[in-house]
């Protein structure tokens, strides 16, 4: 009996959670697939079909959103690779004592909420605002230059709003190299970018791959950034998404839409995963 | 590689640093403004009358109400229920660990306007009116995870020799719990709540999806970006910003003594 109580105890447990997690995450995501191939609309309601016709409507009518989405999230991506790195590698070999205070630092922009931060950007960046303004009026820039409204608004706006999360593994990653190893390159007549190309770089590749894993996902889905910081040439696949599902409640195009998104992400991040060693990176990326 | 030497990265990260608390600053700053009208674009000159009206606006008033209900909510069930999957995990090797781990990894990196749709799919389809408690439900359900996966690596840490020495002294399983093991992992549990409580006020993309006519703090700033944003959003985001700087500094405080 006792011997049968301590089998179940972890089934007690993880059972509220459990069930929460399986009406409210995966019982959805069968749903929302089911939503996307019935045909109807909201007046008369929607009646399953195999209706794969909403599938090629939205990839007909919005590739270029779905391409956009995926070039500007690489884009964001890459920028803070080579903005974050410098940044983990300093901390993490010269921080010395205030490494936590650097970390925290770089952490402060996660207590303003997302959208306020993206919309003080859009209030610096704007066309006559604090930092075009000045340089317009003593003639640095002429006078219909603008940043907002093009892609390089909404990829910076990205880039900025998910630098942590690729700050902050490439930090881990780094952080935990031995440095007796680096001595043993440097015994060994490594020069310091000997050391750095063949020693620290590797051993930081799984933090970078945490990094692109925890950065590409939100950036390339955002509808943010898009929004608030770009115009009509820069919408992105999450835009469309939100539009035609609060919108114009063209549930099935939207669920169509919001499928292909998933999917795309699940097979890159797959792929991905599949070419460095699962192991590592979803274990990176899990903590 | 002259770079990754001395003072250039220094500055570099400095750079970074700065470039990251721009805006913050610039939402602070004009908080003070003296504006005349609706629109507060160029600084005026410097005053305390915005905190003074800062509940002057009725309905972001209520807006941030509702968030900090939500979010004391999602902090209370969420913390409980990830608490226990953490436990679990963490404490007892199982059948069936295996697939959690998976749902969990999936629910955090999930993007979250696929969750929020695929959540809308589920109410619209069950016909269930949006509103306060959809959204509750949206938040508990996306904070669950990180909860779970902070508490069971504090449980992994904790010797399970500790319970054992408990019950062989004839302590039965809820007093064992009570007092041995909740005290073990409450600052887990602590940690894993706090980060639901900031996940919960912060979150836009699946709030927007689920929450039918109900106004929370992100979703009024958003409302109002055509019209422009009035200096007390201004307020009440640096009066957040200082609570969350308070409480990380002051738990950073506790940390040290205890060391």
């Amino acid at each position: 009996m006792r011997r049968l109580r301590a089998a179940l105890t972890p089934y007690a447990l993880i059972f509220p959670g459990g069930v929460w997690l399986a009406i409210f995450f995966v019982v959805p995501t069968v749903v929302m697939l089911s939503l996307s191939l019935q045909s109807g609309n909201v007046a008369d309601g929607f009646v399953f079909t195999w209706n794969w016709q909403s599938y090629v409507d939205g990839l007909t009518n919005y590739h270029d959103q779905i391409i956009r989405s995926l070039v500007y999230g690489l884009a964001a991506t890459l920028i803070q690779i080579v903005i974050g790195f410098p940044v983990a590698y300093w901390i993490a070999f010269k921080g010395g004592r205030h490494k936590s205070v650097y970390l925290f630092l770089l952490l402060l922009p996660f207590l303003v909420s997302f959208v306020l931060r993206t919309i003080s950007w859009q209030f610096l960046l704007s066309d006559n605002g604090m930092l075009l303004g000045p340089l317009k009026n003593i003639g640095l820039l002429p006078g219909d230059f603008r940043v907002l409204a093009t892609p390089f608004a909404v990829i910076g706006g990205l880039a900025y709003n998910f630098l942590p999360f690729m700050v902050l593994p490439i930090y881990v990653a780094l952080e935990r190299i031995d440095p007796r190893v680096l001595e043993a390159a440097n015994d060994l007549y490594a020069g310091k970018f000997q050391t750095f190309l063949r020693v620290v770089l590797p051993l930081s590749l799984p933090g970078v791959f945490a990094g692109v894993l925890m950065t590409f996902v939100p950036a390339s889905s955002d509808y943010v950034n898009a929004s608030v910081l770009g115009g009509t040439n820069t919408t992105m696949i999450g835009n469309v998404i939100q539009n035609q599902y609060l919108v114009t409640q063209d549930y099935p195009t939207a669920s169509a839409l919001s499928f292909t998104l998933m999917a795309l992400l699940l097979v890159g991040i797959f792929a991905y995963a599949k070419a460095l060693g699962t192991e590592d990176v979803l274990e990176v990326a899990a903590r | 590689m002259r770079l990754f030497r001395g003072r250039g990265l220094q500055i570099y990260t400095w750079l970074v640093i700065a470039w990251l608390i721009v805006p913050i600053a610039v939402m602070v700053l004009f908080g003070f403004n003296d504006t005349k009208g609706r629109y507060n674009s160029t600084f005026q000159g410097f005053t305390l009358k915005w905190y003074g009206k800062l509940f002057e606006i009725g309905d972001l008033t209520q807006a941030l109400v509702n968030s900090l209900l939500i979010a004391v909510l999602t902090m209370l069930i969420a913390g409980v229920l990830g608490s226990l999957i953490g436990l679990a995990l963490g404490r007892y090797r199982f059948r069936g660990s295996g697939a959690m781990n998976v749902v969990m990894f999936a629910a955090i990196s999930c993007a979250e306007i696929v969750m929020g749709a695929s959540l809308l799919s589920l109410f619209v389809t069950l016909a269930v009116p949006l509103g306060f408690w959809t959204i509750v439900i949206s938040h508990v359900m996306f904070s669950i995870s990180f909860v779970a996966i902070t508490v069971r690596a504090r449980v992994m840490t904790l010797d399970a020799s500790l319970e054992e020495a408990a019950r062989d002294l004839g302590a039965g399983t809820w007093t064992t719990f009570r007092l041995v093991t909740l005290p073990m992992i409450f600052p887990g549990v602590l940690a894993g709540s706090m980060l639901a409580f900031a996940l919960s006020i912060d979150d836009f993309v699946i709030t927007n999806f689920n929450s039918g006519g109900t106004v929370t703090f992100p979703l009024w700033i958003w409302g109002s970006t055509r019209v422009g944003i009035p200096p007390q959003v201004n307020v009440m985001g640096t009066l957040i910003f200082a609570a969350g700087l308070l409480i990380a500094l002051g738990n950073a405080l506790v940390a040290r003594r205890r060391r």
